[in-house]
């Protein structure tokens, strides 16, 4: 779920790239509509590992990274799918931008071979703006599924530039793209690309504002002229606001500027034709050409595919089947998850405690003092274990079943099913992809948030995202469901229970987050429901191979190595303050009596409270270090044995009303430090992060008093 | 008659954006132009937004956004 080291944090200030380049190195662009597998052509290419999946808007940053080819080196950036060159949002003004002023040598627009027609109304945008560009028709191995064939040659030759078929799931035609690519850095394009059949007023119009002068300017600055005197025509201000910017001059003071252009601005007056009505006829224009090309270029058989693919989405955005599919999807994921987890988890808990006598005996060998012995093995070492034992398999196995429902292309339709309650909520229908993301790792939900366009929605998703627990919760879940809930045991019906209790907090955790965009939307980030469109592709075959080995080594190592760093010092901290007495009383039981009665009122004691708050860096940490507070002594027979914990909570006062609200203030407290983080870098205010901290909290703290109180009841 | 309109298995032909329409770029970029032909494919189960086939993709509007769009249906 886009839960990488790129991911998560990283994205700063995209918007004025420009791109960087040593002598004899060729820069590329690579754009395109989204979801046509612009990231699966870098990936390939440059050998780094963006992260990929089956739904528009996945790239929300720019990524760049090279490789050497035919002796030379490339640079590719890979920007985020945009449908055109005139921006909506943010991010469609960063791959504008840098296709219009990035300066890279080349554009590379990347197309799906099955729907070539709309794909063409970038591609020939983006030929308007600089002759060197080269076609890239993607996903030529779906295409070939659904009776589709391209005759790229003749598209090239009516377009005027280079058009490479591939299919970059396998590498296909990847080689004759970097050809092209040295070979078009080398000799440029020797032709002319065409240009689209616009309206006969605006071929005219265009044609007005080319003079010497004008030709020049266009020439010393490196800009197509037909392409700039469109962009002037049309402009909402945006365009030549961009420009003024990056030449750091008003082009507007310029005579062969201003003049045709008042004079445009007289004729479209006096011919009746508003500024819609010319972005209408500018649009139509493009679309014709792409049309007249793909009439003579595409050829489209019985496409038996769609057929299918139409079946399926019937099914799934069914009245009756839509909704209990999505739950039943959920319920299967986690009971996978959960029994697939047991006796990985069993084994490894094991084997780890069973070394921690022999690392023991070798420190106190080595004559390490048995001070730093002891927080070693009993400190780190044990947090650590239990992190590994307790987390990694389920985590091993969660994350490639996510994926493997991304690349399926199931997520756009979970999108497409809760639309509507997020609308009644005034927030965006993308808003339930990002909370899928969030389901992986809350701040690559967090920056997934930039695949809404309209900045309030956006801050509404963000603000939520931390509702959905992440991976890194759920080991806390699972495990007080198992002691508390059901009985240990190995056994499938008892998993399946473990996971429809799991899969019903879940949902509670989505009707949270609807209930707080509702009630955003009506106090802070009031507004109005924007437009959006959202794009179902096509169902792909997952590479299953691919996924396992990349959600081990992108994610599940990346998440690990987290919650290891985070896990060393809070074990340390958690045994200097067992430890370390002061007045008889060690510091720990001083700091959880100092939060126990707050924490009552919540169900809860001091030391939950402690190890929530020294779980700050990393979820992962909060059972490890109630294990570690409430023994503080180093005979305990098996940390991995969940009967054995189960008997010290319960040794220490917990109920299954403590249990519950354990359960609920995991789903509902603060957001862990990354996520934080990653919000106050994306909404680049600390009054939106300090909110970010305190609604999930407050829910939290609300939600287990109501609880408590209700159990005193009875 | 309206896009939003158009009914399960119905088949038209577009022929004109709302100048009132708040996305009509994007509509239009989509591929929804005068003469595009679009299907409709089908509808969430809570009833909005409807997904349409228009160029070869399947795209999904909100009832709002598609009554913006006039069209023309193809018996």
């Amino acid at each position: 779920m886009g839960l990488t080291r790129e991911s998560s944090g990283k994205g700063a200030a995209d918007r004025n790239i420009v791109a960087e380049k040593k002598h004899g190195e060729i820069t590329v662009a690579l754009s395109g509509n989204p979801n046509v597998g612009k990231s699966t052509v870098f990936n390939y290419l440059t050998g780094l590992n963006q992260h990929t999946g089956n739904w528009p808007g996945k790239t929300v940053c720019t990524m760049s990274g090279s490789y050497i080819y035919s002796g030379k080196r490339i640079i590719l950036y890979d920007i985020p799918g945009s449908y055109s060159l005139s921006a909506h949002s943010k991010e469609e003004e960063v791959a504008r931008d840098f296709v219009c002023f990035g300066n890279a040598d080349i554009n590379v627009v990347v197309c799906d071979a099955s729907c070539i027609e709309r794909n063409l109304n970038l591609a020939l945008q983006t030929t308007e703006v600089s002759e060197k560009t080269i076609l890239c028709i993607n996903l030529m191995d779906e295409a070939k599924k659904r009776d589709i064939t391209i005759d790229a040659d003749k598209m090239s030759r009516l377009l005027g530039i280079p058009v490479v078929a591939t299919a970059a799931r396998s590498g296909k035609g990847l080689d004759v793209l970097s050809d092209e690519i040295v070979k078009m850095a080398d000799i440029g394009n020797r032709r002319t690309p065409i240009s689209p059949d616009y309206a006969e007023i605006i071929k005219v119009l265009i044609k007005s504002f080319r003079t010497t002068e004008f030709d020049d300017f266009c020439k010393q600055n490196r800009l197509r002229p037909d392409w700039l005197a469109l962009q002037l025509l049309e402009d909402d201000g945006s365009v030549s606001e961009s420009l003024s910017e990056r030449l750091n001059l008003d082009i507007r003071q310029y005579d062969f500027i201003s003049n045709p252009l008042n004079n445009a601005r007289k004729v479209l007056e006096e011919s009746n034709i508003s500024p819609k009505q010319f972005t209408d006829m500018t649009v139509e224009g493009i679309m014709k050409t792409a049309e007249q090309i793909c009439a003579a270029c595409v050829k489209r058989g019985k496409d038996k595919k769609f057929t299918r693919d139409r079946k399926i989405d019937k099914i799934l955005t069914s009245r009756v089947f839509g909704f209990p599919i999505m739950f039943i999807m959920l319920a299967v994921i986690f009971w996978i998850t959960l029994f697939g987890a047991n006796y990985p988890s069993a084994v490894l808990s094991e084997l780890l405690f069973s070394f921690e006598d022999s690392i023991y005996s070798a420190l106190t060998y080595m004559r390490i003092p048995a001070v730093v012995c002891d927080i070693a093995v009993f400190g780190v070492y044990r947090v650590v274990a239990w992190i590994i034992s307790v987390m990694l398999p389920p985590m091993a196995i969660f994350f490639p079943l996510f994926t493997l429902l991304e690349d399926l292309g199931y997520l756009p339709r979970v999108a497409f099913n809760l639309d509507r309650c997020f609308k009644k909520c005034s927030a965006c229908g993308k808003q339930s992809l990002t909370m899928c993301m969030g389901f992986g790792c809350n701040a690559a939900g967090v920056v997934g948030c930039r695949i809404i366009d309209s900045p309030r929605e956006r801050m509404i998703a963000i603000l939520t995202n931390s509702f959905v627990p992440c991976n890194g919760r759920f080991p806390t879940l699972i495990s007080i469901i198992t002691m508390f809930f059901i009985g240990r045991s190995l056994g499938i019906a008892s998993s399946i229970v473990s996971a429809l209790i799991l899969a019903m907090f879940i949902i509670l955790s989505i009707l949270m987050t609807l209930l707080t965009s509702y009630i955003l939307s009506k106090t802070v980030l009031k507004g109005v429901p924007s437009s959006y469109t959202l794009e179902l592709p096509s169902y792909r075959s997952p590479q299953i191979l691919k996924i396992i080995v990349r959600s081990i080594f992108d994610r599940t190592l990346f998440v690990l190595m987290r919650a290891i760093v985070a896990a060393a010092p809070a074990g340390l901290l958690i045994w200097i303050a067992a430890n370390v007495d002061i007045g008889g009383v060690t510091l720990l039981n001083h700091i959880a009596g100092f939060l126990d009665p707050f924490a009552s009122l919540l169900g809860l004691d001091g030391i939950i409270l402690l190890a929530f708050i020294l779980g700050l860096p990393a979820n992962e940490i909060v059972i490890p270090i109630m294990i570690m507070a409430y023994t503080c002594s180093s005979t305990i027979n098996d940390i991995g044995d969940l009967n054995f914990i189960k008997t010290l909570f319960i040794n220490n006062g917990w109920t299954i009303l403590t249990a519950l609200n354990v359960m609920l203030f995991s789903l509902f407290h603060w957001p862990c430090a990354t996520t934080l983080m990653t919000i106050k870098k994306e909404s680049g205010s600390l009054k939106w992060t300090a909110l970010a901290f305190l609604l999930p909290t407050v829910a939290g703290i609300i939600l287990c008093i109501l609880t408590t109180l209700i159990s005193k009841l009875f | 008659m309206l896009l939003s309109q158009l009914k399960n298995g119905e088949k038209c032909t577009i022929e004109s954006i709302s100048p009132d329409c708040k996305m009509q770029r994007r509509i239009l970029d989509i591929g929804f132009t005068p003469g595009a032909y679009a299907e409709f494919v089908a509808v969430s189960p809570l009833g909005d937004p409807t997904a349409y086939l228009i160029r070869g993709a399947v795209i999904a509007l909100r009832r709002e956004d598609a009554e913006n769009i006039t069209v023309k249906k193809i018996n």
